[in-house]
This record gives C-alpha cells, structure tokens and sequence, in this order.
C-alpha cells in the first residue's frame, strides 16, 4: 500500500489538462487516493449510501415532474396516471416515496453513528454543522413531497404543520398567508410547495458537496476515535471503501427492493390514497414514520407555542452538539457511562416515533412526556455532566497497535458484519 | 417500533351519521376474514375467472352507486387483469355512452363508449350522488383497496358481513345498516349483495361470499392494475442483487485480507 502516493498524470492529454483545470488530480485526490482510516466498520458505508440516495431521489423526481400536475384538481389524478399509463410509472413513483423513507433510514443510521462514535468533536465541528443543515433541508422537502400526492394525509398533515406557524407572536399569521399563499391550504400552498420541492433537493446537493468537502479536510473519524497518526493508519478510499461501501449499498438495495416490489404501501397511510378533501377530516392525522418523533414531541407539550419551539428546538440543539459534549475522548467504546446514557437515548428515540403514532392521552402522553425531557436532557444536561465526570476506560495508543486488539471490548454495534475485515 | 401500529388506520367519517353513542357501540373487535386471494404473496398472480365474475358484480351490483374514475374499459383487456378479448371490452364499452363535444349547431354529441374511454360514472357529480343515497357520498372504488388497511380481506369481510345478528344493546338509525366490519358498525350502505344476485357467465354459484370474494379481487386489481409486472420485476432484480451481493461479499473478503 502506497500512501504517500501523488498523482501524476499517465498521458499528454491529462498533462495537458492537469496545468488548465486539475480535475483528474482533483478527483484522484478525494476519490482514488484519499486516505481513509483502515479500521472503518459497516456504519460508516452510509455516507455512501446517502449520496446514492439523493441521486435516486433527484433522477426519479425529475421524472415523475414531467408527469405530475399540480393543480388541486389534477394533483391526486395525474399521480394514477403515472401509476396507471406511464410506462414504469409505478416503479419511478414506488422508487421515489420509499426512497424517501430509505433516505431517513440511511440519515439516522449516519446520524447515531456520529453520536457513538463522537463524529461531531474537534475538528469536525464544521461537518457536523453542514450534516444537520442537510437534515432539516430532508425534513422540509420530504414535508412538501408528501404534501404533492393531494391526498387526505397530505392535505391535512401539511394544515396541521404550517398551522404551527401561526403560533408566532405577531408576525404569525402574516407568515402563514404567505407561506400558504391564502388562507387556508389550496392550490397556491400546492404550487408553492412543487416548486420549492424541486428546488431544494439541489440546495441539499449543494450542502452535501460542502459535507464531502468538510470531510475531506479533516478525514474520517473511525470507530476509535483516535485520531490517525500515520500512513499506517490509512489505506486509500480506492479500491477498499468503494468496493465495501458498494457492498454495503447492495445489502441496503436489497431491503429497499423489498419496499418497493413486495410491500411498496406499508410506510405509507392508506388515508392518502383518499382524494383530499377540504370538507372531511381524518380521524387523526400523522404524518409519515420519519417524523413521527419530532410530532411526538410537538404534541408532548400542552401549550402549542411551548410544543413548537421544543420541536424547532430538538433540531437546533443538534447545532450546539460540539459544545454541549466537549469530552476529549471521542468513541463511545472507552466512555462506559455514555455508552449507557446513548442507548437509553436511542431507545427513548424509538420510543418517540412510536409514539408519535399514537393518539396523545393517557399512558402514551405520559411516555411521550418523559421521552421528551429525556431528550433534551441527554443533550443539555448528560452531555456537558460526563465531558467532566466520566472517567473514560483504558484506550489503544493507535489505530495500528497490534496491541490493542485484545484489549478493544466488542460490543454488538462493533461487529463488522464480514469477519476478515476486522481490523 | 411497529410499523403496523404507526400505519394506524382511521376511516373517513363519511358513512357515520353524527350520532356519538353509536360510534362507541361498535367497540367489539372484529378481525377481518382472510378468504385467501391468490395475488397474495411474492409470487401471486390474480385469478383471471374470478376477476371476470367480480367485474360482472361491479358493473350489475356496485356500479349503481360507486363509480371507478380511474378505470378504463381497455384496462379490462390488458395484460395482469381480467384479460377479456379486445373484442368483448368494445361490447362492453359500447353498452355506455358518453357525451363527446359539440356537432355544427353547438349541440352535445352522445354517442357510445369506447375501450380508451374511462367507466361510465353513476352520477354527474357529489351532490347529485349524495341527494340519492341519503346525504352519503358513496366513495370511488378504483382505490378503494389501497385507501383501506388490509384492504382486500377488508372488503370481502365487509361485503359478507351484513347478517351477524345485531347486538340488543346497540341503537341503530333507520336508514342505516349493523355492519360489525364497519368503523362504528353503522354503515349507510344497505346489504348490497344476496345470493344469487348475478347469474355468473362461468355458471359458477353466485353465494355471497363468492360475490363478495369476486368484487374483492376484482377491486384489488383495480387499485393496482400493475402488480403482477411489479411482483415479477421483482423477482429479477432481486435474483440479480443477490448475486451481485455474493459477488461483492467475496470482493470484500479478497480486498481486506491483507489489512491489519
């Protein structure tokens, strides 16, 4: 393995080329030859993963909008007759409305990775910072994607979401109108929202470029956290994580084929293949799976104002992660007591999305309640508390000191899922 | 986290009257029959006859009232559906009709349905369907499969659920039905279907619960005209990902083995 390797261009063409507009060194540089940690686990194959959705999402998008009306009245039709007469209609729309769901699979699983393995630490600040712009520009546009299918989930869900607005002091309802282009969710809100749901699949792409380019800078945190000290740390991005990364994505096309040929309607809401109608409310109106928490907290709290800016909040709180938990130590694997605080964490996040899905009384509202501080704790309170007081356990000098091996506990979340490629 | 509980399903309250103690007496939890459709499963097809016969109790039954705006007559003869001959879907659109422009005079032109025409709808609008059928909106059935969880067993359950005995203690309007499948068991729908009802063209025995088994495929198919294409496509690009993933596995192993 060379890694002291520098690219020099094979021909006269790409000499040529080199001295104009280095685009062969640039991308020999972050995408051959970038020197990545060599102990990388499976969770680390999402970021891979993700981008590869986005392009999915973007290429089937652009199709379905050349089939798609959005007009109120044609909304919910032209989207059966994508089903119906498009010549693989139904594969490009089943593709795009799990894909989206896959997406926030993917951006969690990437999300938690980072929270266990201290991802967002010095030097990564600026990362982190551009992954969670990247998130809420997801939340936003999946919002309005649903929105377009004009159905009685779409219909109602986005009447209760931009509702929330209007909790503002003073200038609430004016941004209401604005942001519904009337007073009420209608065809202007529809051709608003189609609009803006193009866009902004390209403002991600562009977020995402900037993500790639923070890491490229700072290099991959791995599993470890210890930082890499030498080439003999690193092996190149190419061939090694491109052809783990492209196993990883197969395994997850598996699952997402499932979706889309076996079960293409499960993460969906029956109710939304009701036409929507202004006249007749659902029973209860939820949105789509990946934002069942954030509703679960939104409805945790009895005063509506209170209930908004503690969903806003759980978002922004991710902002301010790097300076909430200022441990040195970066990996969950030496931090014993952390470890305990994450999962519970992470069950209390199962916990909210699953109930989020439940009518807001009794028991439900209760856990709903108690998940929520918990939420808000873990980060205000646990995070600051152990970067003080956790005493971590005994780390590995390096990530190549052989000695460390016996030493390093696996735990579950460690075990890479193809044996030889523990490292 | 169950999917199934988050995918909670709340009927509209189109079919229930406003009458509150009635929405609480359907309390008792009936669990949807499950007749066994053979488009089931990752390799199910429909049952071409069974198709044939649910179109038949649609178009002599249920398309008094519900209409299916998404349908097209051709649909009846395209591949994964019933797959009637071209030429018995030109009879069965030309028995509608349909009012197509204007002649030279300004006048509307009538004239009989053909297979790229979309079915005949019972009724010109909401309004005039709901004044007939006592201020409820008899829903749309192209996707009535899909807007409902599970359903397919739904609709058969629904449809042969009109003679469980009613409870004494539940208080029903007049002009509405005891259906325990229906959310509040009060449903505005009178029994639509009794046995011999249709006389099927295969001379297969019209009972309720094959009209209702036949309307309940026929319906599924309807919602989604494409899943057998969908369930086969499947099953090859699954086959191909499999072995990619075999292929890739090994590539793995080979590639790291010398990383330590």
């Amino acid at each position: 393995m060379n890694h002291d390797h520098e690219y020099t261009p094979s021909n006269g063409f790409t000499k040529w080329l080199d001295k104009r507009l280095p685009l062969m060194r640039f991308a020999d540089e972050n995408m051959l030859s970038f020197p990545t940690p060599k102990n990388l686990n499976y969770f680390w194959t999402f970021g891979f993963i993700l981008t590869l959705s986005l392009v999915t999402q973007i290429i089937t998008g652009i199709v379905l909008a050349m089939h798609y009306t959005p007009h109120v009245l044609m909304a919910f039709d032209s989207i059966e007759h994508i089903m119906r007469d498009v010549n693989y209609g139904w594969l490009i729309r089943y593709i795009h409305a799990n894909g989206a769901s896959m997406f926030f699979l993917a951006v969690f699983i990437h999300m938690f990775r980072s929270l266990y393995y201290g991802s967002y630490k010095e030097p990564r600040e600026v990362l982190w910072i551009l992954g969670v712009v990247i998130f809420l520009l997801m939340i936003i546009t999946a919002f309005m994607g649903y929105v377009l299918v004009w159905g009685q989930m779409s219909f109602w869900g986005a009447t209760v979401i931009t509702n929330l607005v209007a909790t503002i002091p003073v200038v609430g309802e004016s941004i209401l109108t604005l942001l519904l282009g009337g007073f009420s969710v209608d065809n202007p809100t529809l051709n608003r929202f189609f609009s803006l749901h193009y866009l902004l699949p390209f403002v991600i792409f562009g977020v995402v470029i900037l993500h790639i380019w923070a890491l490229h800078v700072t290099g991959n945190n791995n599993p470890t956290g210890i930082s890499v000290k030498d080439s003999n740390d690193t092996i190149s991005f190419h061939p090694y994580y491109t052809v783990k990364d492209l196993f990883a994505y197969v395994v997850f096309l598996l699952m997402f084929s499932y979706f889309i040929f076996y079960n293409p309607n499960i993460l969906g809401h029956p109710d939304n293949y009701i036409e929507a109608d202004p006249m007749v409310t659902p029973a209860h109106i939820v949105p789509e799976w990946y934002l069942l928490p954030f509703y679960a907290i939104l409805r945790a709290v009895p005063d509506k104002l209170m209930g908004v800016l503690l969903m806003f909040g759980s978002i922004a709180v991710l902002f301010f992660l790097p300076w909430l938990d200022t441990m040195k130590v970066r990996s969950a694997r030496y931090r014993p007591v952390y470890k305990i605080f994450y999962f519970t964490f992470l069950i209390s996040c199962l916990l909210l999305g699953y109930l989020g899905g439940q009518a807001p009384e009794g028991i439900y509202l209760f856990l709903s309640r108690v998940c929520t501080i918990y939420y808000f704790a873990f980060f205000l309170v646990v995070m600051p508390l152990l970067s003080r007081y956790e005493k971590p356990s005994a780390m590995p000098i390096g990530i190549s000191n052989p000695a460390i091996d016996t030493s390093i506990e696996i735990d579950e979340i460690d075990g890479d899922l193809v044996p030889s490629a523990n490292t | 986290m169950k999917l199934s509980q988050i995918v909670i399903i709340f009927f509209s309250l189109l079919f229930i009257q406003s009458n509150e103690n009635l929405i609480a007496a359907g309390g008792e939890a009936y669990k949807n029959l499950k007749p066994g459709f053979s488009s089931e499963g990752p390799f199910g097809k429909f049952d071409r006859e069974s198709l044939k016969r649910g179109y038949q109790v649609y178009s002599e039954v249920c398309s008094s009232c519900h209409g299916m705006k998404q349908l097209s007559y051709r649909n009846l003869s395209q591949k994964g559906g019933p797959e009637f001959s071209v030429e018995r879907v030109k009879e069965i659109a030309a028995d509608y009709f349909i009012i197509d422009g204007a002649d030279e005079y300004g006048d509307p032109v009538e004239r009989s349905r053909v297979p790229s025409d979309r079915f005949q709808a019972p009724f010109d609008n909401k309004d005039a369907a709901k004044a007939s059928n006592n201020g409820a909106y008899p829903p749309d059935l192209s996707l009535i499969v899909k807007a409902r969880s599970d359903g397919a067993n739904y609709i058969y359950s629904l449809l042969s659920g009109y003679e469980e005995p009613m409870p004494d203690s539940l208080n029903i309007d007049d002009s509405l039905s005891y259906n325990p499948w229906f959310p509040g068991a009060a449903i505005a729908m009178a029994q639509p279907l009794y046995d011999e009802m249709v006389e099927y063209e295969d001379g297969t025995e019209a009972t309720i619960k094959q009209m209702s088994y036949d309307v309940s495929n026929f319906l599924s198919w309807a919602a989604e005209p494409t899943m057998e294409e969908r369930k086969s496509l499947g099953l090859i690009v699954m086959g191909f990902l499999l072995i990619f993933l075999f292929l890739m596995f090994f590539s793995v192993r080979r590639l790291f083995k010398d990383v330590h």
